[in-house]
C-alpha cells in the first residue's frame, strides 16, 4: 500500500496559555512512499517525526492537508479503520496479559464479518509469533522479557492484523547496543517478508541509513529531504541534512568562493567554475581527504587514532566550525606524526559549498 | 565501649517493654471479650473478682446469641448491605475516574475542582437533609434508603484516577490503533492493571459499611432492617436482659470476627490503603 | 485528539447524580434549613426566617453540656494519643525483631466495630451489683477506691471516654507516623552518625522537622476527628447521651433529627452549621500555626 502526505500541516496551541501563538509540528508535508518500503523518519528529538507517525496512524487530526493510503482518503477515518499497525519506543505491552493474550487483543477486537473464530485468532497469533521468532515464549508476560523480546512481541502485535501500514516509533531506542543491532537487522528481515509498507521514526542517523529503503530528513517540523540512504548521504540538499548524516560528522569550515575557486583561508582548495562569488560554507566527508604533501589545504596536527583497518587524523584549522577536524585514511598511509601541520588534497565528490546564510546547496 | 553496649540493651528493654505494654492494651479488650463469651451466665455473675480464664468454657452464649435475640438477622442485613454498597460504588468510581483520567471533554476540570471541593465537606452537614429526603421518598426501613447515599465516594473516585493515570497513555493509543472502544479498554485493560488498588478499595468500603452505625440509626427503625451495629446496641439496651453480659460478649465476638479474618487475609492491603488515604487525603 | 463531550458526561453521570442528590443538594438545603424558624416536619412549613434556630441551639443547656464534653474530649485525647503514637512509632522503628508482630497488633482496633468492641470497655469499667469490674479491680491493687465509670461522677465518665477514644484512634496515627519515620531518608542519619551528632540532637533536628508535616496532619485530621466523636460514646454510654451528661456534639444533632428528643431539622441544621464553624476556624488556626512551625523546623 502506497501512502501518500499531501500538505500535510498540524498545529498545536502554545502550552503556554497566555501566548496565544500556535506551535506548528508538522508544516507542508508532502511526500510518497512506495508500496512495500522501509522509510526512516529521521531528525533530532522535537522535530515533529512522531506528529507525523500519529498523523498517518489517525491518533491525531492534520490541521490542513490530506493522508492516503493508496487511492483512498484516510484523513478523516477513525485509527482503527485505517489498518495500521503501531510500535511504541516503549513497546506498550499490556502488563496484565501474557505474550499470546498481547498478540491477540487486537484481533478480539474484530467486529461484524471481520470477526473471527478462537482457531483462527489462535492460528494468526503463533504465525505473527512465529515470524518474530518469540512462539517459545507465549505463556510468559512482558515483566518477564528482556527489552529485545518484547519489542519482537509489540511486533508481532502490530502485524497480526494484517496491516497496510506498519508504524515504529522510536522502535530501537530503548534496546542496548548490541541489541540494536540485531534488532534491527529483524526489523529488516521481518519487513522483507511481509512485504509490508513500513515507516519508522527515529533520530539515530545510523540506524536509519543501515536499513531504509527511503529516508525522510526532517527538522522543525519541515523535511529537508527525501531519498535513498545513499543519495542523501553523497549529495545533501543543505547544511543540515549534512551535518546530521555520517558519522564521524562532516567537517564543516568557514570559506568563500572567489573567481570560481573555493578558499579555506588563504589556501584554493577546489575549482568551482559555476559558482558565484560569496561567502560559503565548505563541508568536508571524513573521508574526502588524501594526504599529500603537495595538498592544497594545511591544517594543524594533532593526534592519530588507529583503529586497525583504517586511521583517524585528528587536527584543527582556525576557520573550521566543528572541535576539531577528523579525516579518515586507509592504515596503509605514513604519516608523520612529530611535524606539526599536515597537507591534505580533498576529493570534489566529497567536498560541498554551502550558502553561507540560507545554508542552502551550491552546486558547483 | 562496654558501657555504651549495657546503655544499648537497657534502651532495648525500654523499648520492648513500651512496646509490649501497649500491645496488651490493645489485645485485652479482645482476649476479654472472648474470655467472657465463654464463662456461663451463672459462672460470670458469681466472679466478683473476675477470672481471667475460663474455668468451665461453653457455647452456650454463641447459641443463644443467634436464638434468643436476631444477630443472624443482623449479620445478614449487614452483609448485603456491605456487599451491595461496594458492588454499586466501584461501578460508579470506576466509570467516573475513568472519564476524569482518560476521555477529554468540555467542562471536566471544572467537574473535578467541585469533586475534589467535596471531599471537604463533613457527613454531619449533609446527613440531615439526606434524612429528611430519604424519609420523604419513603425509603425508611429500606435497603435502597440504607444503600443510595453511600454509593459514591470522591476520594476513592481521586484514588483511583490517580491510579488510571499512571498507566502509560501508549498502552491507550496502541489500543485505539487496534480499535479497542473507550469501554472496552477499561475492562480488558485498566481495570486489570489496577486490580491492586480496586481490592484495598473494596476491602476499606466493606470495613466502613460493616462499621457504619449513625445512618442505619436514623434511617431504620424495625429491627428487620438493623446492621451490626444497631444490632448490638439493640442488644445492649433491650437485648438478653440487661446484665446477660457472657452472651452479649459472645454477640460481639461474632460481629467482630468478619472483619479480623478479613484484616488477617488483606494485612497488607489494607495497611497500605490507609496509608495512602492518610498521606494523600 | 477529539474531543468526545457526551461520551465524557455519560461516564460521570451516575457520580454526578448520587453526589448531587446526596451530597450538593442537602449542602444547600441545610443552609437553608438552618433560617427557616418554626419548621413542622409533618406539614413541611415553616413562620419564618431568621436566626432563631442559632439562638434557641446557642441556649439550649443540652448543647452548651455537648460542647463542653466535645472540648473537652478533643482537648485531652488530641495531644494524648498524636504524643503516644509518636513514641511508639519511633519504638517501632528503631526495632528489628517482633516489628512486624507489633505492627499488625497494634492496628486491630482500626478494623473492629466501635460499637461492639465499646461494649468490651463499658463492661471493663463498670461496677455493677455482682462485680467492681476488671479497672477497679486494678484500682483496688493499688490501693485505690472503686469507682463506677459508667454511671458514676462526670470526670470518670469523660476519663472512660477520653482512653476508648484514644485507643481507636491509635492505629492510624501509629501507621501514618512510623510511615513517616521510614521516609526520612538513611543518607541523613548516616551523615548525622559521621558527625558524631548526640541522638536527642539527631531527634530534634533531623527527625522531627523530617516528619513534623506529617505531626501537623495527624493533629489536624485528630482534631476534625475528635469533634466528630459520636459513636464511641454511644457505644460507652447507650444512645440517650443527654441523660448521661455525655452527649458530644455531632450526638446534639442527630438527638434533634431524630429519636425521643429528634424532629427538629431546623435546629439540627443550624447546630451542625456552627459545629462546622467551630471546626473549620481550629484547622484554619492548626494550619498557620503549622506553617510556621514546619517552616522554622526545616
Amino acid at each position: 500500500m502506497k501512502v501518500v502526505l499531501d500538505k500535510l500541516t498540524k498545529r498545536f496551541p502554545n502550552r503556554n496559555k497566555k501566548i496565544k501563538t500556535e506551535v506548528t509540528a508538522v508544516d507542508n508535508f508532502c511526500f510518497e512512499i512506495p508500496d512495500g518500503t522501509l522509510v526512516g523518519l529521521l531528525g533530532p528529538s522535537g522535530c515533529g517525526k512522531s506528529t507525523t507517525l500519529n498523523l498517518i496512524s489517525g491518533l491525531e487530526k492534520p490541521t490542513e492537508g490530506r493522508v492516503f493510503f493508496g487511492d483512498t482518503d484516510v484523513t478523516d477515518m477513525a485509527p482503527e479503520d485505517r489498518g495500521v499497525g503501531l510500535v511504541f519506543q516503549n513497546y506498550a505491552l499490556y502488563p496484565h496479559l501474557t505474550v499470546q493474550q498481547n498478540i491477540m487483543f487486537p484481533l478480539q477486537n474484530f467486529r461484524g464479518e471481520r470477526k473471527l473464530t478462537k482457531e483462527v485468532m489462535l492460528e494468526k497469533t503463533l504465525e505473527a509469533a512465529k515470524l518474530v521468532q518469540i512462539d517459545g515464549l507465549m505463556e510468559r508476560k512482558p515483566n518477564e522479557l528482556s527489552g529485545g523480546q518484547q519489542q519482537r512481541v509489540a511486533i508481532a502485535r502490530a502485524l497480526v492484523k494484517a496491516p497496510k501500514v506498519l508504524l515504529l516509533d522510536e522502535p530501537l531506542s530503548n534496546l542496548d547496543a548490541r541489541l540494536r543491532l540485531q534488532t534491527r537487522e529483524e526489523i529488516r528481515r521481518i519487513q522483507r517478508e511481509t512485504k509490508v509498507t513500513t515507516i519508522f521514526v527515529t533520530h539515530d542517523q545510523e540506524e536509519a541509513m543501515s536499513i531504509s529503503d527511503l529516508i525522510v530528513v526532517m527538522k522543525d517540523g519541515r523535511v529537508h529531504q527525501i531519498g535513498k540512504p545513499q543519495e542523501v548521504y553523497d549529495d545533501p540538499a543543505n547544511l543540515f541534512v549534512a551535518k546530521f548524516l555520517g558519522t564521524p560528522p562532516i567537517n564543516v569550515f568557514k570559506g568563500r568562493v572567489k573567481k570560481h575557486m573555493i578558499y579555506i583561508g588563504d589556501n584554493a582548495i577546489l575549482k568551482a567554475e559555476k559558482a558565484e562569488d560569496g561567502d560559503v560554507y565548505v563541508g568536508i566527508r571524513p573521508e574526502g581527504f588524501i594526504p599529500d604533501e603537495k595538498g592544497e589545504l594545511e591544517v594543524s596536527l594533532k593526534g592519530l587514532e588507529v583503529m586497525g583497518r583504517d586511521t583517524t587524523i585528528v587536527s584543527d584549522h582556525k576557520d573550521c566550525e566543528n572541535v576539531e577536524i577528523r579525516s579518515i585514511v586507509s592504515a596503509e598511509t605514513r604519516i608523520d606524526t612529530a611535524a606539526g601541520s599536515i597537507r591534505f588534497k580533498v576529493k570534489p565528490a566529497k567536498t560541498h559549498i554551502f550558502d553561507a546564510e540560507s545554508g542552502e546547496r551550491i552546486y558547483y | 565501649m562496654k558501657s555504651r553496649k549495657t546503655k544499648d540493651i537497657i534502651l532495648n528493654v525500654v523499648k520492648y517493654t513500651f512496646l509490649g505494654f501497649w500491645g496488651l492494651i490493645v489485645l485485652f479488650p479482645f482476649y476479654w471479650m472472648i474470655i467472657s463469651s465463654l464463662k456461663g451466665y451463672g459462672a460470670y455473675n458469681s466472679e466478683y473478682i473476675p477470672k481471667f480464664y475460663a474455668a468451665d468454657p461453653t457455647f452456650e452464649n454463641y447459641k443463644s446469641a443467634f436464638t434468643t435475640v436476631n444477630l443472624g438477622g443482623y449479620f445478614f442485613n449487614t452483609v448485603i448491605f456491605a456487599v451491595v454498597t461496594t458492588a454499586i460504588m466501584l461501578v460508579v468510581i470506576t466509570l467516573a475516574a475513568f472519564a476524569f483520567a482518560r476521555l477529554d471533554f468540555k467542562g471536566k476540570n471544572i467537574v473535578f475542582t467541585v469533586f475534589l471541593s467535596l471531599m471537604m465537606i463533613p457527613n454531619e452537614l449533609i446527613i440531615i437533609t439526606n434524612f429528611v429526603t430519604i424519609t420523604d421518598m419513603g425509603l425508611r426501613n429500606t435497603f435502597t434508603g440504607l444503600i443510595l447515599p453511600s454509593v459514591t465516594s470522591v476520594f476513592y473516585i481521586y484514588l483511583l484516577k490517580e491510579n488510571f493515570e499512571q498507566i502509560p497513555e501508549n498502552l491507550y493509543k496502541a489500543a485505539k490503533v487496534d480499535g479497542t472502544s473507550d469501554f472496552k479498554y477499561l475492562i480488558r485493560v485498566m481495570i486489570p492493571i489496577c486490580k491492586p488498588t480496586m481490592i484495598t478499595i473494596t476491602i476499606l468500603k466493606i470495613i466502613e459499611c460493616w462499621n457504619s452505625f449513625v445512618w442505619p440509626r436514623l434511617i431504620t427503625d424495625n429491627e428487620k432492617y438493623y446492621l451490626v451495629s444497631n444490632g448490638i446496641q439493640e442488644i445492649r439496651e433491650n437485648g438478653f436482659g440487661r446484665e446477660n453480659i457472657p452472651a452479649m460478649m459472645a454477640a460481639v465476638v461474632v460481629i467482630s470476627v468478619p472483619l479480623i479474618i478479613l484484616f488477617f487475609v488483606f494485612r497488607k492491603q489494607i495497611m497500605a490503603g490507609v496509608q495512602k488515604s492518610g498521606t494523600k487525603g | 485528539m477529539k474531543k468526545n463531550n457526551l461520551k465524557g458526561w455519560l461516564y460521570l453521570l451516575p457520580a454526578i447524580i448520587f453526589l448531587g442528590i446526596f451530597m450538593i443538594y442537602p449542602l444547600i438545603d441545610v443552609l437553608i434549613y438552618s433560617f427557616e424558624e418554626g419548621y413542622n416536619f409533618a406539614s413541611q412549613t415553616h413562620n419564618g426566617t431568621g436566626w432563631y434556630n442559632y439562638s434557641y441551639v446557642l441556649h439550649d443547656t443540652y448543647f452548651l453540656q455537648a460542647l463542653k464534653n466535645t472540648f473537652i474530649l478533643v482537648i485531652i485525647t488530641v495531644p494524648l494519643s498524636t504524643g503516644t503514637a509518636l513514641l511508639i512509632a519511633m519504638a517501632l522503628s528503631s526495632i528489628k525483631k517482633l516489628r512486624e508482630l507489633f505492627q499488625t497488633v497494634f492496628f486491630l482496633p482500626y478494623v473492629t466495630n466501635t460499637l461492639a468492641v465499646g461494649l468490651v470497655f463499658m463492661i471493663l469499667f463498670k461496677k455493677t451489683a455482682y462485680s467492681d469490674g476488671m479497672v477497679n479491680l486494678l484500682i483496688n491493687f493499688f490501693g485505690g477506691e472503686s469507682v463506677d465509670f459508667i454511671d458514676g461522677p462526670y470526670w470518670a465518665k469523660m476519663l472512660v471516654l477520653c482512653i476508648y477514644t484514644v485507643w481507636i484512634v491509635m492505629p492510624f496515627k501509629i501507621l501514618i507516623l512510623t510511615g513517616a519515620l521510614a521516609s526520612v531518608k538513611d543518607d541523613l542519619y548516616k551523615a548525622a552518625k559521621i558527625d558524631s551528632t548526640p541522638k536527642w540532637r539527631v531527634f530534634t533536628r533531623i527527625t522531627l522537622p523530617m516528619i513534623s508535616p506529617m505531626i501537623f496532619y495527624l493533629v489536624i485530621t485528630g482534631f476534625i476527628g475528635a469533634f466528630k466523636a459520636y459513636s464511641d460514646a454511644v457505644a460507652l454510654f447507650g444512645t440517650d447521651l443527654n441523660a448521661a451528661q455525655m452527649n458530644t456534639l455531632v450526638g446534639y444533632i442527630y438527638d434533634m433529627l431524630y429519636g425521643s428528643s429528634g424532629g427538629y431539622p431546623s435546629y439540627a441544621s443550624a447546630a451542625a452549621l456552627i459545629l462546622f464553624c467551630i471546626v473549620l476556624t481550629i484547622t484554619c488556626i492548626n494550619l498557620m500555626v503549622s506553617k510556621k512551625s514546619v517552616v522554622k523546623g526545616v
